[in-house]
């Protein structure tokens, strides 16, 4: 059956898909694609095509498992049946149980628990097109479905693989290369290089790993710049009006940066004084109220 | 002054003093949490682009029953926490057979928020003067985080919605509002409060919504009053519609 290449990697090092050895495959990403979910992403990458929608936080069913000082994060991964050449048995996996496990975990150290205690984030990561790198794919995913939903965190989560073909390291292996290659390393991080995940399936030496950590590590900030970049230019076109507007009616201006010191008391900063602001917000917002009722 | 789209994780300014609201501080830098609006004014905070209600006391929310037990009305208040609202919070004595008569199961009520404690248990009051079960009018959902952009500057923004629409209006913090007239004013406020959430991160929106609502409809006004949506794609996908069009039309015209 093999339709092995004889080779990954031509003489003038581009492989098999003309990339070289430490470029990515070309991303594409469309936010808020699910009017139903509280937040949503869909990513392409190469061929992969994933999924990723967010609910909540919101009530935790069954009551055990909550968690009386932080909220769960409850990840899934899903590949659908048709993700793949030969059709897969729908339903969880021995995969998709360990991927589901290790991709939450992956968010943990970014996702800030303690403004929700006891209830759930549900994250559904849902492949429709798998083509090599799809958890890292639904990572990248997850993140933006997670900034979607509004869902605080510390920042952001780029994940990316490397791999070893014909003896040597590659970033973002493509399906061939990872059928057929001798090594592949998924990661994920966050902005500041901290692993948050980490797997090897494969051989590599000690120094091949350093090496195809340092790989990866570029290869997640690039990842990170197309995150950063999807992100603020989804309302670019809304901002640049803005601007406009206030040059309009530049009276306005002070007023609508009022309002929005006025939101979210829950999200208290450490510091006293935050505090103090935040209940004179609260008076502030009360007196408008109390004119509505009239 | 100036307020910027900020990311998770982005740095607003390297001095620890100035963390707001919906920001924290690493290593002396400041950072956001939120996908949002970063506003520096003195201190910078971030106002998240959505976000679900959390309660805190005080509030006043708008909330429909789920279910009623021997002592207490159980109230979805658009949050991930049921709030409570006991009898003994009920503005006039009830019998515990009498409760369901008084607000039965999807009756909606204006509530406050008279505790939450670390568990996130929510006790509900309606003994204080404007709270009330509401029996007409209709309730339209908004997201939380844009409820003090409906409310606006001391009001600015709502005492505006009430003149130019007839309307009465209750706005909810958990982004349920209320409200009553006629049901042509309420379609056309319903559309107001609509755009107002679509440009909620723009300024100018008070003028703008006050002629709207005066059915002033110059162009330029129709045009900023469709809520755009910000995909990319959108772009290409109607250069490429428009071509297809154009096919059709040619085709009929040999018809």
């Amino acid at each position: 059956m093999s339709d092995k290449p004889e080779r990954f990697i031509d003489d003038e090092g581009l492989r098999l898909d003309g990339r070289r050895v430490d470029e990515i495959r070309p991303m594409k990403v469309e936010m808020g694609v699910l009017s139903r979910a509280d937040g949503s992403c869909y990513l392409e990458w190469g061929n992969n095509k994933v999924l990723a929608a967010v609910y909540g936080p919101r009530e935790l069913h069954p009551r055990r498992m909550q968690k009386p000082n932080e909220v769960l994060v409850r990840y899934k991964y899903n590949m659908a049946s048709f993700s793949v050449e030969d059709r897969i048995r729908p339903g969880p996996s021995r995969r998709s149980t360990e991927i589901s496990k290790v991709s939450g975990e992956a968010f943990e150290p970014v996702v800030m628990t303690q403004y929700y205690p006891g209830a759930v984030i549900d994250v559904f990561a849902e492949v429709l097109q798998a083509d090599a790198g799809t958890r890292t794919a639904a990572i990248n995913a997850a993140t933006l479905a997670l900034a979607d939903a509004g869902i605080p965190m510390k920042g952001l989560v780029s994940a990316c693989a490397v791999g070893k073909v014909d003896g040597q390291l590659v970033l973002d292996l493509n399906k061939p290369e990872d059928n057929y290659g001798q090594a592949d390393l998924p990661v994920a991080m966050t902005q500041d290089g901290e692993i948050t995940l980490l797997q090897m399936d494969g051989h590599l030496t000690p120094e091949e790993l350093e090496e195809g950590l340092e790989m990866v590590k570029k290869g997640c900030q690039q990842i990170l710049e197309i995150q950063r970049e999807v992100l603020v230019s989804r309302y670019g076109n809304e901002d640049e009006e803005g601007e406009e507007a206030e040059e309009e009616s530049p009276e306005e201006v002070p007023d609508s940066e009022e309002e929005e010191e006025e939101r979210d008391d829950s999200f208290d900063n450490e510091e006293s004084e935050a505090e103090n602001a935040d209940e004179n917000d609260v008076t502030e917002e009360d007196e408008g109220e109390e004119d509505e009722r009239q | 002054m100036k307020r910027k789209i900020v990311y998770p994780g982005q740095v607003l300014s390297e001095n620890e003093k100035q963390a707001g609201t919906g920001t924290y501080v690493h290593e002396g830098k400041v950072y956001s949490l939120f996908y949002g609006v970063a506003n520096d004014k003195n201190r910078v905070t971030v106002v998240p682009f959505s976000g679900k209600y959390i309660p805190s006391p005080r509030d006043y929310v708008i909330g429909y029953v789920i279910e009623v037990t021997s002592s207490n009305w159980i109230f979805d208040i658009g949050s991930p926490y049921d709030g409570l609202l006991h009898v003994s919070e009920y503005p006039k004595r009830v019998d515990s057979s009498m409760m369901r008569k008084e607000i039965g199961i999807g009756d909606c009520a204006i509530l406050r928020i008279k505790d939450v404690n670390t568990s996130m248990k929510v006790e509900l009051s309606m003994k204080d003067r404007g709270l009330r079960r509401l029996d007409e009018g209709r309730i339209i959902d908004v997201s939380t985080t844009k409820v003090p952009r409906i409310i606006g500057h001391n009001g600015s923004m709502v005492s505006m919605l009430k003149k130019e629409s007839n309307c009465d209006i209750f706005i909810g913090q958990n982004g349920r509002i209320w409200l009553k007239g006629k049901d042509e004013d309420m379609n056309r406020l319903t559309q107001a409060i609509e755009i107002i959430e679509n440009k909620s991160h723009t300024s100018g929106l008070t003028n703008h919504i006050s002629a709207f609502l005066r059915y002033e409809e110059s162009d330029e006004i129709e045009e900023k009053e469709k809520p755009v949506p910000f995909t990319s794609s959108k772009k290409d996908y109607t250069e490429d519609a428009c071509r297809k069009v154009d096919v059709l039309l040619s085709d009929e015209d040999e018809n």
